[in-house]
């Protein structure tokens, strides 16, 4: 078996925690949302966003800060499509830590290409062997403070459903990976900050947040 | 020049246009284009599509003009070639065509004017943004689960040179469902012309060779259904055909 690594397209996903949900609260059933989300509401980070553990992330200019989406990515390890939640899993080769970095922005009605697009955007570990995902522990750290800790028990749908409806419309390849959420609102860390994200049985990524570059 | 990418006799070739409209392997052998098995002109990286970006199109669609470019991105899966066929699912009743300009990057580039934008530009094809509107919902909208189906972003056939495209901002575009013209616009109504959305996407990111911009459709938008065939043309740089299919046929073994 060759060892896979991250080198397709990496697909993410909000609002998949009952915490996000609970933020939010009752302004989802308020334009321009109106109702909950029912199919997985996802978004890309393209190629340009990877950056590898140990990575200084320049802030976008006139940014003062990002938010730390703490994260967990399904690496796969094959094509899947039209995948059924007793297959989901096998068809992953790994997992990663991720931290998708975002500009702070409160709405989620338009596609945020510019707040979660720009180059560096997506701190990745690198692969680690799939664990039991059901209760994993997220802890965010910043300077050494942790900001936020999230049990993947509160996933609306877990790693298995969500491959499960996602693959219902579209194919994931070998070397893509699928965030499996972020909090709505999460942390945020500015110039200077040194972040760490971990899991306990998996492992930790470290990067740092720099100055907009001139 | 007119370059492609195509699958021919267990190998994935480049080839060109020739003089009398046959496709030109590297080799010398000359193909009907009709007859071989086309694949998107090239591999794409990011791919970024812009919504509302002709204003009888956002007024169609009852939306005002965005007053910043309103881009989303593509994943490789939705993207296929010419002639080749897109699913209409069963439980869809109101999937249409959109007929694009699409801009291939052929340069890195970051934080470019308007001014030095056109010079990344390596040149143009043309897409076919299908969109299925009973899946639209309000998260990051236009959703994936619109505009990132397989198979849903056919593109070419064929990879214009920028040289041979003087003007990228005078284009008529054109859409035929079985023969019959149903959408007709040019790209000189484009609200962010294709400068000004290189100088905005490079703003925040970098720009990189084999990105695509799918830079909006005019109005003119109709269902599609099973059977029907949609030809998708930009003037000066190709015509694009594609078939739809129902879930019988897409999913048939054979």
């Amino acid at each position: 078996m060759i060892k896979q690594i991250v080198s397709g397209t990496v697909y993410g996903v909000v609002l998949n925690d009952r915490a996000s949900l609970g933020k939010i609260g009752e302004a989802l059933e308020a334009a321009p949302y109106k109702g909950a989300p029912q199919a997985p509401a996802m978004y890309i980070k393209p190629a340009n966003t990877r950056v590898p553990c140990g990575a200084a992330v320049n802030l976008p200019k006139g940014a003062k800060t990002v938010e730390v989406g703490a994260t967990i990515g399904l690496v796969m390890g094959r094509a899947a499509a039209r995948l059924n939640r007793a297959n989901a899993l096998d068809a992953v080769a790994g997992i990663v830590l991720a931290g998708d970095l975002s500009l702070p922005h409160d709405s989620y009605y338009r596609p945020a290409i510019r707040e979660k697009c720009f180059d560096g955007s997506l701190p990745l570990s690198s692969v680690k062997p799939l664990v039991d995902l059901a209760n994993l522990q997220l802890t965010t750290e910043i300077d050494g403070q942790v900001v936020e800790q999230r049990s993947l028990a509160d996933l609306i749908r877990d790693p298995a459903q969500l491959l499960v409806d996602v693959t219902e419309f579209m194919t994931l390849s070998q070397g893509d990976v699928l965030l499996v959420g972020v909090s709505y609102m999460a942390p945020q860390a500015g110039a200077g900050s040194q972040v760490k994200i971990s899991a306990e049985g998996v492992g930790s990524l470290q990067f740092s947040i720099a100055g907009a570059q001139a | 020049m007119k370059r492609g990418r195509i699958a021919f006799q267990g190998a994935i070739h480049q080839v060109t246009q020739a003089a009398d409209g046959r496709v030109q392997l590297a080799d010398g052998r000359l193909l009907n284009e009709a007859e071989v098995e086309w694949l998107p002109p090239v591999v794409p990286g990011a791919v970024f599509a812009l919504g509302l970006n002709y204003a009888d199109h956002a007024k169609e669609l009852a939306f005002k003009a965005p007053e910043v470019p309103l881009a989303f991105l593509k994943g490789p899966n939705t993207i296929v070639g010419h002639r080749a066929q897109t699913r209409r699912p069963a439980d869809a009743t109101y999937m249409h065509y959109e007929c694009e300009l699409a801009v291939v990057i052929g340069k890195t580039g970051k934080n470019l004017s308007k001014a030095e934008a056109m010079d990344i530009v390596a040149g143009y094809t043309v897409a076919n943004d299908y969109a299925i509107r009973d899946y639209l919902e309000n998260y990051y909208r236009p959703n994936l689960r619109v505009k990132n189906r397989d198979g849903c972003t056919p593109l070419g056939p064929w990879l214009v040179d920028a040289a041979d495209v003087p003007n990228p901002m005078s284009l008529k575009l054109t859409t035929r469902v079985n023969g019959k013209v149903t959408q007709q616009g040019t790209t000189s109504d484009m609200i962010f012309d294709i400068a000004t959305l290189i100088e905005y996407l490079s703003s925040f990111m970098t720009l990189n060779p084999g990105d695509i911009i799918l830079t909006g459709t005019p109005e003119g938008l109709a269902d599609v259904k099973a059977g029907d065939v949609i030809e998708t043309e930009v003037e000066g740089v190709c015509c694009l055909i594609n078939t739809i299919v129902d879930d019988q046929t897409y999913f048939a073994t054979v």
